[in-house]
């Protein structure tokens, strides 16, 4: 039984290319070195999980799920977060580049100044390290959703995460310092609209395609 | 009697009067006083006397913003939960819980954490002595084992959080424990030294590479007073 080895995505855009609002060493702390890391340990971990089901070692495969799960979120979360931001100014963050969620975010929370305050909100009130997402419900009238995850645990089961914003500390931290509520609001400056369009259309094979 | 000591007072009183007012809220807040305030404590040292272990900028951050806000929010879910009872809307107290622990258990940790820190050409590093000495290497083994299960137990903390070595109070004895957050210890645990791996403790300074800062801070751990807590508990 062969183990797929991941590998650190290029990021679309150069690391000072989010700049003013996000910094060009967090960028490449966050992707060279955080990043590398999620990959590197997921690697291992499924490594020893291929030697664990071949040797028939159940306990051992229970072991490694909780290294499978935060640093196998860890590599998904960062991989979608990395595409859904964008250099600000480009047509990618203008919010018409979304037109059926922006009419379905509508819908859902009346205007899109409300749900961007719910989602602001929501990510300020997160106690500890996590992610805030959009998340296209599975069931539930495939409705629209804001939810926050904690630590790495990604979105997973059928819910589609739409765009995702990491509130781990490592996230802001030499920019913002303990002002994450200025990391809050311009991170809205960095939002890549085109591929939350084609994530909530279905339209993309990131979450499956790593 | 050093200002040390003087200031290790006053910063346990802090403590202690948020935890009497998390105790005696309710009664107070039915008969219409006014409870006590939690307070940040001062620290018992500059904020460049951990230096270069501890940089002052992440002290100084640490203390005056980061503490602050737990002691605020601490504040906040208290006067919420008081306003709340004496409306007799217990369901809006309960849903106050999470913040309770959340900013209780920050104030609570970092209060014990800045008083078992010392700078290094004062209390801080070394190895234990006394009670607690005998104690970690019946326990542990020896010093340098606790100290690597220690740091371990640190680098393993998926997320923000922090690391203890406690006692058992119905054992007497040692124990690692690791909490997710701002989880303070309670229950059946004493704590008696907390390293906090929160990001905002070190990444000003180490970044990314956690282990560093890990291995760093045994320079600044204060044994006299984690000794003293441990004959005290």
């Amino acid at each position: 039984m062969s183990v797929t080895t991941f590998t650190l995505p290029a990021l679309p855009y150069a690391y000072d290319a989010l700049e003013p609002h996000i910094s060009a060493q967090i960028m490449e702390l966050h992707h060279g070195k955080h990043h590398q890391a999620y990959v590197t340990n997921l690697n291992k971990a499924l490594e020893s999980h291929v030697a664990a089901i071949a040797t028939g070692d159940v306990a051992a495969q229970i072991a490694l799920q909780q290294a499978i799960k935060f640093n196998g979120g860890g590599h998904i979360n960062h991989s979608l977060f990395w595409k859904n931001l964008a250099p600000a100014g480009t047509d990618e963050t203008k919010l018409e580049q979304a037109k059926e969620l922006s009419a379905a975010i509508e819908r859902t929370w009346g205007s899109f100044n409300a749900f961007k305050n719910a989602f602001s909100t929501a990510l300020l009130g997160l106690q500890g390290s996590g992610w805030g997402w959009l998340t296209r419900e599975a069931g539930n009238g495939a409705g629209l959703r804001i939810v926050m995850t904690k630590d790495q645990d990604p979105v997973v089961g059928g819910d589609v995460p739409i765009f995702g914003v990491d509130m781990w500390e490592h996230a802001y931290y030499p920019q913002y310092l303990n002002g994450k509520a200025a990391y809050v609001e311009n991170i809205w400056n960095v939002i890549n609209w085109k591929t939350a369009e084609d994530r909530f259309l279905g339209r993309s094979e990131e979450r499956t395609k790593l | 009697m050093s200002s040390t000591l003087l200031r290790t007072t006053s910063a346990l009183r802090g403590a202690l009067r948020a935890s009497r007012a998390l105790k005696t809220t309710g009664a107070l807040a039915s008969t219409g006083f006014v409870r006590g305030k939690a307070t940040l404590p001062d620290l018992p040292y500059d904020y460049g006397a951990l230096e270069p272990y501890i940089s002052g900028k992440i002290m100084e951050l640490h203390h005056a913003k980061h503490h602050q806000t737990y002691v605020n929010g601490l504040n906040s879910a208290l006067d919420t939960i008081a306003e709340a009872e004496g409306k007799g809307d217990f369901t809006k107290a309960a849903s106050v819980a999470p913040l309770l622990n959340f900013h209780g258990g920050g104030h609570m940790n970092h209060s014990l954490f800045w008083e078992n820190l010392a700078p290094a050409s004062r209390e801080g590093g070394g190895e234990p002595d006394g009670a607690l000495k005998k104690a970690i290497d019946s326990d542990f083994g020896s010093f340098d084992t606790f100290r690597k299960q220690m740091n371990t137990a640190l680098a393993g903390i998926q997320g923000s959080g922090w690391a203890w070595l406690v006692k058992d109070k119905a054992a007497g004895t040692l124990n690692l424990v690791t909490r997710a957050n701002q989880d303070p210890v309670t229950g059946p645990y004493q704590p008696l030294m907390g390293i906090d791996a929160w990001e905002h403790a070190y990444y000003l300074q180490y970044e990314n590479r956690k282990a560093e800062y890990f291995e760093a801070i045994w320079n600044v751990i204060n044994w006299k007073t984690v000794g003293a807590r441990f004959e005290k508990s």
